[in-house]
């Protein structure tokens, strides 16, 4: 059982260690306020009565209120105190210290005991679920919850256990001795045990041929069973690709993704945390697999998606972490244009906020000299996933930091590939302005013999010219040519915006209207 | 025969392993061993050398570099596909510097930046790296008539030859070849030599481009079915 622990002082903490006590922060974990104990009583009716749209009520607005109120900068009453209000029901106190973790992480800094408890409990939680012994059915935005912060626990971990150098002896033993806890193999196996055991995919699968109802029914059981398991399931696949991202494996990131159709609106749609989560990972694969039309294309719907909907979430608490991805896409948004520039694609609503964020320093990244190797790190650092190295730190050898490694090999490798670019911005700027122009003619206007000019056109062809997951070749050329024995002929650009998906969610939107004032009984 | 069979029936578990349980220290063995198999027998598979490396990953003490080097030479074997570099990503750094290593990736540097000639001169530096993963040179010079496909419609033959590193006899035994098998038309350029008419595509031949972006799938037209009808 998790107490608040007062050895290890949080990390922001101006007031030393020895001088804290109980009473100097007034946190006695024992103590339930009134509101609490009704705030317990009413969630575990609530749950016990499937009554999904209060439960989700006291979670998103009541949970939120009380933390603002009574827990500004403590933990939550211990699971201990409130158990007896809720009969000890075994599975509504593992739900209340998984909000009571979530609540610390998020207010305070968890002390390194703390961080295994919630290992333990996030287990214990999983494994129940996987026994198939839940009848609950919970609110989407909830079990999403779940997911997210099981991955951040683990990237939050294995970024604190990397700064070995100021490690206590204490900690150090703690870690060694509970090994186990936030260990990558756990991780992964627990999110790949919730797709397997709730047979997600197959379901997804089903559904395209209309023998199973998960979408249309927002993932919840009419049927009177629980909604836990394959909700968990479905969102534990989003889990896997941030997981793979995190390690740097975007390919294996990119299939775990692949059983949910983001070309349509979904289960992921339906939380909008979970919604900019996949697609922020899936863009930002995409940009590491020189995918750039796909990347460009995700992030612009996403965006597009933000822009209109943000105002309605001004209140929820996920606000600020929308509002930080919106920032974070617009600058990956940045750099796949300018390494691979497809205006034509971006809405002109985007596009405006995307000049007025990154319009200048996306023409000095297209210049390609240092500075523009400058921006793009800078842009790149910034909104990048925060990398970890998931091995155990080997305790015999000196201690040392090394939680920026995973970082500084991604941005390092992503930089090489900047680099590579390096020369097509020019080759660009001169097929734009000739229909035809031979290679000693051109070679000349770029300062290189021959040879060179042959080597730098196939570079072109080859970088934009990427290759998808089935190995087919798609262009991402927005400029195109051929070579006619040393006769270079421009080709001309076809737009590549897709007309025929705008269409039919117009048919479909007029067609919902219609209906609409058809329902409309005049008096 | 008998062995073939095992072979399928080896390269079946360990596939299915990749596939259902992945996160799974015990299968690093097997994983070592498919690395080889597929090293003699010709074969690839990205998955199974992804799992590989993140196992290494999560435990770097059991690292073989000899299996990793042999893995990126594989990966390279893959161009024009990102392989290289997705292997790269789940690679430490400090590995990466190792002398084998640095010289795979500026190996892999040429190739992507079109530099053939650079390319050949260093490959023939290393062929102790090079000769150990057959099919190598076969699938470098796959990767660069590749690229001149997507670049000529008439490439000289200086170019060519230049590219996947044949010339003289040589060449023209491979020519041959390829005008039976693969369409190529040899042509007599303008005074300087011989120039290699490549196949049309719609990457070299404008006409040909298809206007792919614009394609719907059926599905998405089964959703307006109901209005139509």
């Amino acid at each position: 059982m998790a107490s608040f622990d007062y050895e290890d002082a949080p990390a922001n903490s101006a007031v030393p260690a020895s001088s804290q006590s109980h009473e100097v922060l007034g946190y006695d974990p024992n103590f339930v306020p009134d509101s609490v104990k009704s705030f317990a009583v009413h969630l575990y009716r609530h749950i016990r009565e499937k009554n999904v749209y209060e439960i989700h009520q006291m979670y998103e607005t009541s949970f939120q209120t009380l933390s603002e109120r009574l827990f500004k900068d403590t933990p939550w009453p211990s699971v201990d105190a409130v158990a007896h209000y809720v009969d000890n029901d075994h599975v509504f106190c593992l739900l209340y210290r998984e909000m009571w973790f979530r609540h610390l992480y998020a207010r305070l800094s968890p002390t390194l005991k703390q961080r295994i408890d919630s290992w333990d409990n996030y287990c214990s939680l999983f494994q129940v679920v996987l026994h198939g012994v839940v009848n609950m059915q919970l609110p989407n935005q909830w079990l999403w919850d779940m997911v997210d912060e099981f991955v951040y626990q683990f990237q939050s971990f294995c970024q604190y256990r990397a700064k070995m150098k100021n490690k206590t002896e204490q900690e150090i033993a703690l870690l060694r001795e509970y090994d186990q806890a936030w260990n990558v193999y756990g991780v992964l196996n627990y999110l790949q045990a919730l797709v397997e055991k709730s047979m997600i995919i197959q379901i997804l699968e089903q559904e395209k041929e209309g023998l199973e109802q998960f979408t249309a029914n927002d993932g919840y059981d009419y049927d009177g069973g629980s909604n836990v398991l394959k909700v968990l399931g479905y969102f534990s696949m989003v889990g896997l690709l941030r997981v793979h991202c995190l390690l740097g494996d975007y390919h294996t990131g990119l299939k775990c993704l692949l059983p949910i159709d983001i070309s349509q609106q979904g289960v992921y749609t339906s939380v909008i945390g979970s919604h900019i989560t996949a697609i922020y990972h899936y863009g930002f694969a995409n940009l590491m697999l020189r995918r750039y039309v796909e990347a460009i294309r995700e992030f612009n719907k996403i965006l597009l998606y933000i822009y209109k909907t943000k105002q309605y979430h001004q209140k929820s608490p996920q606000y600020e972490q929308i509002l930080k991805k919106n920032e974070q896409m617009y600058a990956l948004l940045a750099i796949c244009l300018s390494l691979c520039p497809q205006v034509k694609l971006v809405d002109e609503t985007v596009n405006s906020q995307l000049r007025e964020k990154y319009g200048e320093k996306m023409i000095r990244m297209q210049r390609y000299d240092d500075e523009a190797f400058a921006i793009y790190d800078e842009l790149f650092s910034y909104a990048c996933p925060k990398f970890i190295t998931p091995s155990a730190p080997s305790f015999e050898e000196p201690l040392v930091n090394y939680n920026q490694d995973a970082y500084r090999l991604q941005l390092k490798l992503f930089l090489y590939e900047v680099k590579q670019q390096q020369l097509l911005s020019g080759v660009r700027t001169f097929l734009k302005v000739y229909s035809t122009i031979s290679l000693g003619k051109l070679a000349n206007y770029m300062e290189v013999d021959e040879p060179t000019l042959r080597t730098i056109l196939m570079t072109y062809k080859h970088k934009t010219h990427a290759v998808d997951g089935d190995g087919k070749i798609t262009s991402n050329a927005d400029v195109d040519f051929y070579i006619d024995d040393d006769m270079i002929h421009v080709m001309e650009s076809k737009s590549a915006k897709r007309y025929g998906d705008y269409f039919l969610r117009q048919v479909v939107k007029l067609e919902g209207v219609i209906n609409d004032l058809d329902r409309i009984k005049l008096d | 025969m008998g062995r073939e069979r095992e072979r399928e029936v080896q390269q079946y578990t360990v596939e299915q392993l990749v596939a259902v349980n992945p996160y799974n220290p015990d299968i690093l063995p097997d994983l070592e061993n498919y690395v080889n198999d597929q090293v003699s027998s010709q074969t690839y598979s990205l998955s199974a050398n992804l799992c590989l490396l993140r196992l290494y990953q999560f435990e770097p003490e059991r690292m073989s570099t000899q299996i990793v080097s042999r893995i990126l030479v594989k990966a390279l074997m893959a161009i024009p596909a990102p392989d290289f570099s997705l292997c790269l990503f789940l690679i430490p750094e400090r590995v990466q510097m190792e002398e084998q290593f640095k010289t795979l990736i500026v190996l892999s540097h040429y190739l992507e930046t079109g530099r053939f000639r650079q390319f050949w001169d260093e490959a023939a530096k290393s062929r102790h790296i090079i000769e150990a993963v057959p099919g190598f040179e076969q699938a470098i010079q796959a990767y660069a008539i590749h690229v001149l496909s997507l670049t000529y419609q008439k490439v000289p033959r200086p170019v060519l030859a230049e590219a996947i590193n044949i010339e003289g006899l040589s060449l023209d035994k491979f020519l041959e070849h390829q005008v039976v098998n693969s369409g190529w038309v040899l042509e007599k350029g303008n005074g300087r030599g011989q120039l290699i008419v490549l196949p049309p595509n719609e990457f070299n031949h404008p006409e040909l481009k298809k206007n792919t972006a614009d394609t719907v799938p059926f599905e998405h037209i089964t959703r307006i079915f109901p209005i139509l009808g």
